[in-house]
């Protein structure tokens, strides 16, 4: 179990350089210069050249790659070019409402998805079956940006119930966030829901036809307890995997939502820092994203040892 | 039958359908059998011939929504004293004879204990819900069923997952689970056809020493008669959804009187060293179930049949204690 995790930790190393690697030459890949594009139309050529040397854009690309690499095994993320201040700071100003958001939709998911697939492969091409599957289907392919002007449109404007956009006054009270995330939240829950109902519903089916399942019945239990207890504990990894990539996904930012609900979040940091070429902040957030979905995966295979025991030996 | 002792499962005349894509089959059609406190009988016939379908029909565990009881019923006798029909029993009332009175071990023990649970947890699963006993003493009980079923080290085998045994040892934890309430029948669906030969005669033997010591009825499913000369007391034959034959080991061994039932017999090594042309296999496949038409099933297949045999539906003949569904038993005896 130790060997095991050291050796997981080992190969998220080489995994995070990988990561690293690929986002640095990508960023470039993309034209632009962050120096112009900042100094604007009137710079002339000399104030650009200065600029890029304070922030080392004159050196050859490797160079700047090897420099950067030492920066950020020390933790240094370096600092934006355009928000004035270190790309961790700016990653965590805006961490909160990506965090919550990407916890409560994933809770969303999950609570609406999981016992939907259950009854979905119990009642087996029953109408439950067919109208949980033709949600599904629906959810699956919605777009979020559309569900979301219908939620705003509906819950907010006409109903009045939530705030149409925003995160609420730097300071705000807890609840006071909760109901700026309400709607958001809830619109991704469904659109990810899809997948899970999906996953729940084929690894439930596999199961409960299994021997063991049978043999459950044969001592006398409660349908309950054989769905619940003997099948949907053997149906748990699956599951787990798809609600575990699901969360991770939505902590790299839900680029869409978090811009119709004008929430500040990492998405939308990220891509303002793409249109302005800001490469520190483009690059430390994509390793901090790249880093967490990483730890998620580490994670989901940390709690299948807990689900199933015939991981743990 | 011995008529002084009731019988404590009593199938008569079950029917059994199932839903397929090609339309409706019928499996099981016509199985009459018995089975006492105290005896085993052994259920034979080959794949296909219907014997695990009767049990799970007994169990009331048949695939739904796609297989039901069609016809016929199945009498059991409860500890009340009250006999119910297991075929038309409500499902809450089923559940209470499930694991408590009727209890079932299937063939697969690889697959048929829960990998997720340990075995203590899966056994105590059962005395909690059917004996009332808390968490604590329900797993000591557990523990006393595996030092019963002759698993070492029991109390401390009893927190161990399924993976970390034997297919030997999973099957005694199966039996260890069926025996846990003291049931008054055990149904066991080819407990030893997935098991080495060693470990088979290992566990025949204990299913008899616990029958023994619980004086349960038990109905075996078995497909190997070797196995049935060895515990059987009865034998019921079945061929293609009917029982052709039924009697005791020693009469139905000494003087089959069903052609399919001495065709089986030839089939054993012994027997075939002895016969004068080697062993004679029985020939071609088995008739296509619920594709049968109105005659003699094992027809098609019998080096004795004549047009006669195909004419129309054969009953099952019952003389003394033995039954035999076939027109020239007595021609062919003679």
């Amino acid at each position: 179990m130790w060997l095991k995790l050291g050796r997981r930790l080992g190969s998220l190393v080489i995994v995070m350089f990988l990561v690293a690697t690929m986002v640095f030459f990508l960023t470039r890949l993309a034209p632009g210069d962050p120096a112009a594009l900042m100094l604007g139309d009137q710079a002339t050529a000399e104030d650009i050249a200065r600029l890029r040397q304070v922030y080392g854009l004159d050196k050859p690309i490797l160079v700047q790659f090897i420099l950067w690499l030492k920066e950020i095994a020390t933790g240094n993320l370096g600092q934006s070019i355009f928000l004035q201040r270190p790309v961790i700071q700016a990653i965590a100003e805006r961490a909160e409402p990506t965090f919550f958001l990407a916890l409560f939709s994933v809770s969303v998911a999950a609570l609406v998805g999981i016992p939907a697939g259950i009854a979905s492969a119990v009642w087996r091409g029953r109408l439950v079956d067919q109208i949980v599957s033709g949600l599904a289907m629906l959810a699956a392919n919605i777009p979020s940006f559309w569900l979301g002007l219908i939620f705003i449109q509906l819950f907010a404007v006409r109903l009045g119930w939530f705030p149409v956009a925003g995160y609420g006054e730097p300071g705000a009270p807890f609840m006071e966030r909760v109901l700026h995330l309400a709607l958001p939240a809830t619109v991704l829950g469904i659109v990810n829901s899809a997948l899970i109902v999906r996953f729940t519903r084929a690894s439930m089916l596999d199961v409960l036809s299994e021997d063991y399942v049978r043999t459950a019945r044969s001592k006398g239990l409660s349908e309950v307890r054989v769905v619940l207890r003997h099948a949907f504990g053997n149906a748990l990894v699956p599951i787990i995997t798809v609600v575990g990539l699901t969360a991770a996904l939505l902590v790299g930012g839900a680029i869409v939502t978090e811009t119709v609900f004008g929430l500040p979040g990492i998405g939308n940091l990220v891509v303002s820092a793409v249109l302005r070429r800001d490469y520190p902040v483009i690059q430390g957030a994509l390793i901090v994203v790249a880093g967490i979905y990483v730890l998620i995966n580490l994670l989901i295979d940390i709690i299948y040892t807990f689900v199933d025991p015939r991981v743990r030996y | 039958m011995n008529m002084d002792t009731p019988s404590l499962l009593s199938i008569q005349d079950l029917e059994v359908r199932f839903r397929t894509e090609d339309g409706e089959v019928t499996p099981v059609r016509g199985v009459t059998l018995s089975v006492s406190p105290g005896e085993t009988v052994a259920l034979v016939g080959e794949s296909g011939s219907g014997k695990s379908v009767t049990s799970l029909a007994t169990m009331g565990l048949l695939p739904r929504p796609a297989g039901r009881v069609s016809g016929g019923k199945i009498l059991f006798r409860q500890r009340s004293g009250q006999t119910v029909d297991l075929a038309t029993l409500p499902l809450p009332d089923l559940r209470r004879l499930r694991g408590a009175e009727i209890a079932m071990v299937f063939q697969e023990p690889m697959t048929s204990l829960n990998p997720v649970l340990t075995v203590g947890e899966q056994i105590a699963e059962s005395v909690r819900l059917h004996m009332g006993l808390g968490h604590a003493s329900a797993l000591k009980r557990a523990a006393e069923m595996l030092d019963l079923v002759e698993i070492p080290n029991a109390r401390r085998r009893v927190h161990e997952y399924p993976h970390q045994m034997s297919g030997g040892m999973r099957q005694r934890v199966m039996i260890a689970l069926a025996m846990s309430c003291n049931p008054s029948l055990l149904i066991a669906d080819e407990p030893t056809t997935a098991l080495d030969v060693t470990i088979q005669a290992q566990i025949l033997v204990l299913i008899q020493r616990l029958q023994r010591e619980i004086g349960m009825g038990v109905l075996f499913i078995t497909h190997n008669l070797g196995v049935v000369a060895e515990i059987a007391d009865r034998v019921t034959v079945m061929y293609a959804g009917q029982v052709v034959e039924t009697g005791s080991v020693g009469e139905l061994f000494r003087t089959p009187r069903h052609p399919y039932t001495s065709a089986l017999l030839n089939c054993l090594p012994a027997r075939a060293r002895r016969g004068e042309d080697g062993r004679r296999v029985v020939q071609s496949i088995p008739g296509s179930i619920g594709k049968v038409g109105n005659g003699c099933a094992f027809a098609p297949r019998c080096g004795q049949a004549t047009d006669s045999c195909q004419a129309g539906s054969v009953l099952l003949e019952t003389e003394m204690d033995r039954s035999v569904r076939c027109l020239r038993w007595r021609e062919i005896l003679a």
